[in-house]
C-alpha cells in the first residue's frame, strides 16, 4: 500500500522542487488526482489485503484437506502408492464392519463423558472458591492454571506412571487401605478413567478461570436480593450463580466437544506401544485413524474414519445447538 | 498514542475488552501495591462489604484452594521425584518422599537417547515463529474487521468465527499429502506454516481493537494523509499491544504443547519436545526414572515462562471467556 504512494512522491518531488508560485496549481492538479486515485484504491482494497492471509491459509491447510478427505475416502488409496481406483462406499463398509471401529467409538465417547462432565462440576466449584475476596488473588489463579502449560505428552507420561498396574502410586495406595489393585492398563473402564484424569488435570483450572470470569459478571445485587429473601449460601449458589453461568457452561461444553472427541495425545502415550491397549481398550477414533493411515498405510480407510468422526462431531454439535436454543427460548418466555 | 505505548503489558486499558477485569476489584494486585493509584477508585467500594461470595473467606476456602493447587502441582513434583532417582525406585517397598541425587545422570541419558537439544531448539523455533506470525496477521485482520469499512465485512467475520468450530485436524491425511508433495515431511515448516494465522487470533484481535482504538484517531490519521498501512502501523499496532501479548502467549503455549500433527509429520531426526518425549518412552518404557526426568526437562521451560507471564495468561483467559 505504501509503495504506490512512495513511488509517486519520488517522481513528483523533483518537479515540486521546480518553479512554484502562481503556476504551481496547474502543475499540482494531476498529481492530486493521481494521489486521490491511489488513496481511494488504498482505502478500498487494503481491508481485503489485510484479512487475506487468514483466508488463504485456511483454504490451503484447513478447508481443502477437509474436503479432499472425502475424495480420498471413496478411493483405494495407499500411503506410498498413492491414489488407486474409485471404490465408492467400500472403505466405509469395511470400517463399519471392523470391530475396532465400534470399540474406538465407544472409547471416545466414554473418555469424553468421563472427562467433560466432572470437569465442568469441579471447575465451577473451584471458580466459586476463587470468587471469594481472596488475599493474593493472582497467586491462587495462577496456581490452578499451572497444569495448562504442561504438554499433554508429559502429563500422560506422569499419569501412566501414577496409574501403573504394578508399581503405581495409585494402586499402592489402594492396596495400603485394603482395596485390590486395579488394572488401569488392562481393563476398559479403569483405563478410560485414567485417561480422563489426565484431561481433567490439564483443563479443569483453565475452565475454572472461565467460570470465574462469568461469575464476576453476575450483578452483585442479585445476591443481595436473594439474601434479603432469606436464601443461604448454598441456595444463592444454586438459584443465582448457576443460572447465570448457563451460557458459559454451554460454551465450555461445546468447545470441549470439538477437542475432546479428537483426543489423541493422552491415549497415544498411555503405554509405550501407542496402539490403545492390547485389545484396543483405550483406542480412540483418532488413534484408530492414525493406525489405519500410518501403520496400515491405508489412507482410504483412514479418511473414511475422519469423515465418520467429522459427522459425529457435527451431530453432537447440532444436539448441543438444539439444547442451547431450547434453553434460551424457555428463558425468554419466563 | 504514547500513553498506550508506555503502559506495561499486563495492564489492560479500561477501554479494552476487560469486561472481566472491570467487575473484578483487583485482578493484578495493583490497588494494593499502590502503583495504580486512582486507576480504579470505585472498584473496591463496589464489591467490598457486599453479600454473596464477595465476603472475606475463612480458612476453609483457603484450605480447599491450597488442596486444589497441591493437587495441580503434585504430578509435576512426582515427575521430578521419580526422575531424580534410579530405575529401581518404583519397585522398592516404599515411595520416596525426597528427591534423589540422580537427576543429572538421568538427564544425561535422556540427552544421549533422544535429540533433546535439537527438540528444544525446534520447539522454541516453532512456538516463537508461529506466535509472532499469528500476532502480526491477526492484528492486521482484526484491525480491518474492527475499524475499516468494506463490503462483506460482517459475513466474512462470521465465516472466520465459524471456522473455529470446524475440526480441521481431521484433514490430516490430505494435509500430509500436501506436505509430501512439497517435500516438507520431517521439516519444521510443515509444522510452522499451517499455524501462521488462526481464526481464534483474528477473532480475539477484532474484539479487542474494536474498543481499544477510538475511531477519531483513525480519521485523524486519514485526514493527515496517512496511507492505510501507515495508519495500521502507527495507530493499531501500539494500541494492540496488551492483547497481542496475550495472544502471543496462548499461541506459544499451544504450539509448545502440540503433539498430534508434529508427531505425524516430523520424523525422529527432527522432533519437537513432545515428539522427543514419545521417542524416549518408546525407547525406555521400563526405566520410568529416565522417562520422567525427560518429562520434567520438557516441562521446566514453560514453567519458567509461566512464572513471568502467568498473570497475563490468567487475565487473557478471563477476558476471552466473557467476550464469548
Amino acid at each position: 500500500m505504501v509503495a504506490p504512494a512512495r513511488a509517486e512522491a519520488a517522481v513528483t518531488s523533483p518537479r515540486g522542487g521546480g518553479p512554484t508560485g502562481p503556476t504551481g496549481t496547474g502543475r499540482r492538479k494531476p498529481r492530486i488526482s493521481f494521489r486521490h486515485r491511489a488513496s481511494a484504491w488504498d482505502r478500498r482494497y487494503s481491508p481485503y489485503l489485510y484479512i487475506s492471509p487468514f483466508f488463504l491459509l485456511f483454504a490451503v491447510v484447513g478447508l481443502f484437506p477437509l474436503i479432499y478427505t472425502a475424495w480420498v475416502a471413496v478411493h483405494d488409496w495407499d500411503l506410498i502408492m498413492g491414489q488407486g481406483e474409485f471404490i465408492g462406499m467400500e472403505n466405509f463398509a469395511h470400517i463399519l464392519g471392523e470391530r475396532a471401529f465400534w470399540v474406538s467409538l465407544r472409547n471416545t465417547l466414554s473418555i469424553f463423558i468421563l472427562s467433560s462432565a466432572p470437569q465442568v462440576v469441579v471447575a465451577i466449584l473451584i471458580a466459586y472458591l476463587l470468587d471469594y475476596n481472596l488475599r493474593a488473588k493472582t497467586f491462587w489463579r495462577m496456581g490452578v492454571l499451572v497444569p495448562y502449560v504442561v504438554t499433554p505428552v508429559a502429563v500422560a507420561l506422569i499419569f501412566s506412571n501414577l496409574f501403573g498396574d504394578r508399581y503405581g502410586l495409585v494402586n499402592s495406595t489402594l492396596q495400603a487401605i485394603g482395596i485390590d489393585a486395579i488394572g488401569w492398563h488392562s481393563d476398559v473402564l479403569p483405563s478410560h478413567l485414567a485417561i480422563a484424569t489426565m484431561v481433567n488435570f490439564r483443563w479443569t483450572g483453565y475452565n475454572a478461570l472461565i467460570f470465574l470470569a462469568a461469575m464476576q459478571a453476575v450483578p452483585r445485587d442479585l445476591y443481595e436480593a436473594a439474601a434479603i429473601d432469606g436464601a443461604g449460601k448454598v441456595r444463592q449458589f444454586i438459584s443465582v450463580t448457576i443460572p447465570n453461568l448457563r451460557p458459559t457452561i454451554i460454551f465450555v461444553i461445546i468447545t470441549s466437544t470439538i477437542g475432546g472427541l479428537q483426543i489423541f495425545d493422552e491415549p497415544r502415550m498411555f503405554d509405550q506401544y501407542g496402539r490403545g491397549g492390547a485389545d484396543g481398550q483405550w483406542q480412540t477414533m483418532t488413534l484408530y485413524l492414525y493406525e489405519l493411515g500410518w501403520t496400515r498405510s491405508d489412507f482410504g480407510l483412514a479418511s473414511a474414519v475422519a469423515v465418520l468422526l467429522f459427522l459425529l462431531i457435527v451431530a453432537i454439535g447440532l444436539v448441543n445447538f438444539v439444547i442451547t436454543r431450547r434453553i434460551s427460548s424457555s428463558e425468554a418466555k419466563r | 498514542m504514547s500513553a498506550l505505548e508506555e503502559k506495561p503489558l499486563p495492564i489492560i486499558p479500561r477501554t479494552g475488552p476487560a469486561t472481566a477485569a472491570k467487575n473484578d476489584d483487583d485482578p493484578f494486585g495493583r490497588d494494593r501495591s499502590g502503583s495504580g493509584a486512582g486507576s480504579r477508585p470505585g472498584a473496591r467500594r463496589r464489591r467490598g462489604g457486599s453479600g454473596g461470595p464477595g465476603r472475606g473467606p475463612g480458612w476453609i476456602v483457603y484450605g480447599c484452594l491450597a488442596a486444589v493447587i497441591l493437587g495441580s502441582m503434585f504430578p509435576l513434583w512426582w515427575s521430578f521425584l521419580i526422575g531424580s532417582h534410579d530405575s529401581t525406585i518404583l519397585s522398592r517397598d516404599s515411595f520416596p518422599l525426597l528427591p534423589g541425587g540422580n537427576f543429572l545422570e538421568n538427564a544425561t541419558s535422556v540427552i544421549d537417547t533422544v535429540p533433546f537439544w535439537r527438540a528444544t531448539m525446534n520447539s522454541i523455533i516453532v512456538s516463537t515463529v508461529t506466535a509472532v506470525s499469528v500476532v502480526f496477521f491477526s492484528t492486521l485482520a482484526g484491525y480491518a474487521f474492527a475499524k475499516l469499512r468494506f463490503k462483506g465485512a460482517v459475513p466474512l467475520l462470521v465465516f472466520v468465527i465459524a471456522t473455529m468450530a470446524i475440526p480441521t485436524q481431521l484433514g490430516v491425511v490430505p494435509l500430509y499429502q500436501v506436505m509430501a508433495t512439497l517435500g516438507w515431511i520431517g521439516e519444521l515448516q510443515a509444522v510452522i506454516v499451517p499455524g501462521l494465522v488462526t481464526a481464534f487470533g483474528v477473532f480475539w484481535m477484532t474484539q479487542y481493537l474494536r474498543q481499544a482504538i477510538p475511531d477519531e484517531l483513525i480519521e485523524a490519521a486519514t485526514v493527515d494523509g496517512c496511507s492505510m498501512i501507515r495508519t495500521f502501523w502507527h495507530v493499531a499496532m501500539p494500541a494492540a499491544k496488551p492483547a497481542a501479548a496475550m495472544l502471543f502467549l496462548f499461541t506459544f503455549v499451544l504450539n509448545w504443547t502440540n503433539f498430534f500433527w508434529p508427531f505425524i509429520v516430523l520424523g525422529p531426526q527432527n522432533p519437537t519436545l513432545p515428539v522427543a518425549l514419545q521417542q524416549l518412552q518408546a525407547a525406555h518404557f521400563v526405566d520410568y526414572s529416565l522417562v520422567l526426568a525427560g518429562a520434567t526437562m520438557a516441562t521446566v521451560p514453560l514453567l519458567i515462562l509461566f512464572i513471568f507471564a502467568g498473570r497475563q495468561l490468567v487475565s487473557g483467559i478471563m477476558q476471552g471467556a466473557v467476550k464469548q
